[in-house]
């Protein structure tokens, strides 16, 4: 594919706020998790929780579209000048030549939550949450759009943890078609009753903090991130240089068991972007630290990769975060490019015995020019990207 | 403020119908619906009120919600209509909801018992239920995604597949599809019955595989402004207090061999769609 520079990023997550916060944390081996202080019910886990979202109610014209997703969205959009950035952009190419795709799994499902937690007698929805934007998925589109005030085509990405990759994919699209000149990418997913009770139901979250790849792992740990990314046709970069999607057509939430799916995704980006698995010198892989998810994404790696290209998994930092997974986890691949520090499997201390000599424990210094990230999620819906630091030939 | 140096205007995205399925309740499928729509047939008084997709064992058919039923049903009409390979076909599903019913029964147990949440209701909740179970079930390795766009999806993942197209795939199965809300969710955000319209599209260029039937092209273009509203008829009648109502445009320009469409595409904007029906 014809790259495309990634003019502005930032992620906002229990780490804290914008890009310098979770690469702080990162540097000191400092996770965001904490036990869980978010359900009422409770539930014996441990929880990337953002602070702060309770007292940051949106401004009054956005008061249609409140929730704690959209808080999210908004605090995530004020860091690292993003807000800025998209408006210089639109002043650029014109509000309407630029897109918004936007990943999330459960958006602000959190509101109907709260809705039947507040029903009236009558079985009503209290007053403040008659608001249907709040009650479907495009709340957060829907949002994005009026905070930014962009009017290019618009779409919330719903792929469960896959979501926000899969949005570079979408977006790009639409760039090289020339449907839009740029776009903003990213996503949003705050925690809720229904994935903390919904992983719990399917035995898989864990009571300590999430441990990926180690041969211990027990589950994952829940998170809540928001984060974003501007594509443009033209930069100083770094780019995006590939995109891979495929499905497992295995189970709705149980991976392939020889990583076919996670494969595919992989070869596909290397392939859309030229690129061969030994320039790769680091993958940030999806690692939730379930059993079967990390056995059999390190199996894959073990099998594509050379022993040269570092992997890890940063979610013992930042905790599952679901459909903000992808973008977050590619601002921190970005991110490497500009360090050189490749994070080290936070809480990995014995390595899973299918683990390949990709996988690193400690944060290590390197040159980063060329980077992957791995989203995969329910229903077998996976995506890898590649990013460079250089645009390539 | 400057001028803006944005590329001009795109000029319009064509593509090609391959296959249709349709599904709501009383027109089972795309010739029933059409004849609906061309005001030539009314809807089946005494009809099935859920789809029921051959592609599941009558098992999986038991546990997968209305919403995925409807949404694997005409998938696998259109592809069957089309005579595409679905295990090779990419997939787009286009659904404003996803599933109400299911949100209100897990808020429900969020809001009484928690922990008794059951993991096949978590796992049929999320937005790409259908394109997990329709991947699944008819063996496809191909990308498949899950999108919504409020009034704005069915443009949207029309959008979408056209992109795809214009990326190189050969073929791409659209599945625009939304179900019923119930309980406390359901007097908010309305939406009834079941409509499900699905297409399997080609590139224009895609010359070679023409040759039976009538092939059907669109010429998609965004601009800005409103879509006018589903006028009052038949099929307002049928579904037009369904989420997927604004497909109905689109459904109705199809069946009546109308020149032209509008269609909601977002805050400000439009998908003009030209039909040349061959």
């Amino acid at each position: 594919m014809t790259p495309l520079a990634i003019t502005a990023r930032t992620a906002t997550t229990a780490c804290g706020r914008g890009v310098g916060a979770l690469r702080e944390a990162i540097a000191a081996r400092r996770s965001g998790l904490r036990p869980n202080d978010f359900s009422t019910t409770p539930l014996a886990t441990w929880i990337g929780r953002v602070d702060g979202l309770e007292n940051l109610p949106l401004p009054a014209p956005f008061s249609g579209w409140e929730c704690r997703n959209n808080r999210l969205a908004w605090l995530a959009l004020q860091q690292d000048g993003m807000l800025g950035r998209v408006q210089a952009t639109s002043e650029r190419y014109g509000a309407h030549r630029i897109a918004i795709v936007i990943g999330t799994s459960t958006s602000s499902i959190g509101a109907t939550e709260e809705a039947y937690a507040r029903l009236d007698g009558d079985q009503h929805f209290p007053a403040d949450l008659q608001r249907p934007i709040v009650h479907t998925v495009h709340s957060l589109g829907d949002f994005l759009q009026a905070a930014t005030g962009l009017r290019g085509p618009c779409v919330t990405l719903a792929t469960a943890c896959s979501s926000s990759a899969k949005v570079f994919a979408q977006a790009a699209r639409l760039i090289q078609s020339g449907i839009v000149d740029a776009a903003l990418v990213g996503g949003v997913d705050t925690l809720c009753g229904s994935v903390l009770f919904g992983f719990n139901s399917l035995g898989l979250i864990s009571a300590d903090p999430c441990r990926p790849f180690d041969a211990a792992r027990n589950g994952l740990s829940l998170g809540e991130a928001g984060g974003f990314a501007l594509l443009e046709r033209d930069g100083d970069g770094p780019w995006l240089r590939g995109y891979g999607e495929s499905s497992d057509a295995h189970h709705m939430s149980s991976p392939h068991p020889e990583g076919l799916g996670a494969r595919l995704a992989m070869l596909a980006a290397l392939q859309r972007s030229g690129l061969e698995p030994e320039v790769i010198d680091y993958i940030n892989l999806h690692g939730t630290a379930t059993p079967k998810n990390d056995e059999i994404e390190a199996g894959a790696i073990a099998a594509l990769f050379p022993a040269t290209t570092s992997a890890s998994s940063t979610k013992a930092w930042t905790g599952h975060t679901l459909g903000a997974a992808g973008i977050v986890e590619s601002v921190i691949a970005l991110d490497s490019m500009v360090t050189g520090l490749v994070p080290g499997s936070l809480n990995c201390e014995h390595p899973d015995a299918a683990c390949g000599p990709q996988l690193r424990r400690e944060n290590a210094h390197r040159d980063v020019r060329v980077a992957m990230n791995n989203s995969f999620g329910f229903g077998g819906n996976n995506c890898s990207l590649v990013f460079g630091a250089e645009r390539g030939s | 403020m400057s001028t803006p140096v944005g590329s001009a205007p795109q000029a319009p995205v064509e593509v090609s119908i391959r296959g249709i399925g349709a599904w709501a309740i009383g027109t089972p499928d795309w010739a029933t619906l059409r004849a609906v729509a061309r005001g030539e047939a009314g809807p089946a008084a005494d009809a099935l009120k859920k789809a029921a997709p051959a592609l599941l064992p009558p098992n999986e058919r038991r546990r997968a919600p209305d919403s995925v039923l409807l949404a694997l049903a005409v998938a696998q009409a259109a592809c069957d209509a089309a005579q595409a390979d679905p295990a090779v076909t990419p997939s787009i599903f286009a659904s404003m909801n996803g599933d109400l019913a299911i949100t209100d029964a897990i808020c429900r147990t969020l809001s009484e018992a928690p922990t008794d949440m059951s993991p096949t209701r978590f796992h049929n909740s999320v937005h790409n239920a259908a394109a997990g179970y329709w991947t699944i079930g008819v063996g496809s390795h191909a990308p498949s995604t899950a999108l919504s766009a409020y009034a704005a999806t069915f443009a949207q993942g029309l959008l979408e597949a056209a992109m795809q197209l214009d990326a190189g795939a050969p073929q791409v199965l659209l599945v625009a599809y939304d179900s019923f809300a119930t309980g406390p969710l359901g007097k908010v955000s309305i939406s009834e019955g079941l409509l499900g319209f699905a297409m399997v599209l080609e590139r224009e260029d895609q010359q070679e595989h023409r040759g039976h039937g009538r092939c059907r092209s669109l010429k998609l273009s965004l601009h800005p402004g409103a879509a006018p509203a589903l006028p009052p008829g038949a099929l307002a009648d049928l579904a037009g207090r369904n989420a997927m109502a604004p497909a109905l445009v689109f459904i109705d320009a199809l069946a009546n061999e109308r020149p032209l469409c509008e269609l909601p595409a977002g805050q400000d904007l439009v998908m003009r769609v030209e039909l040349i029906h061959g």
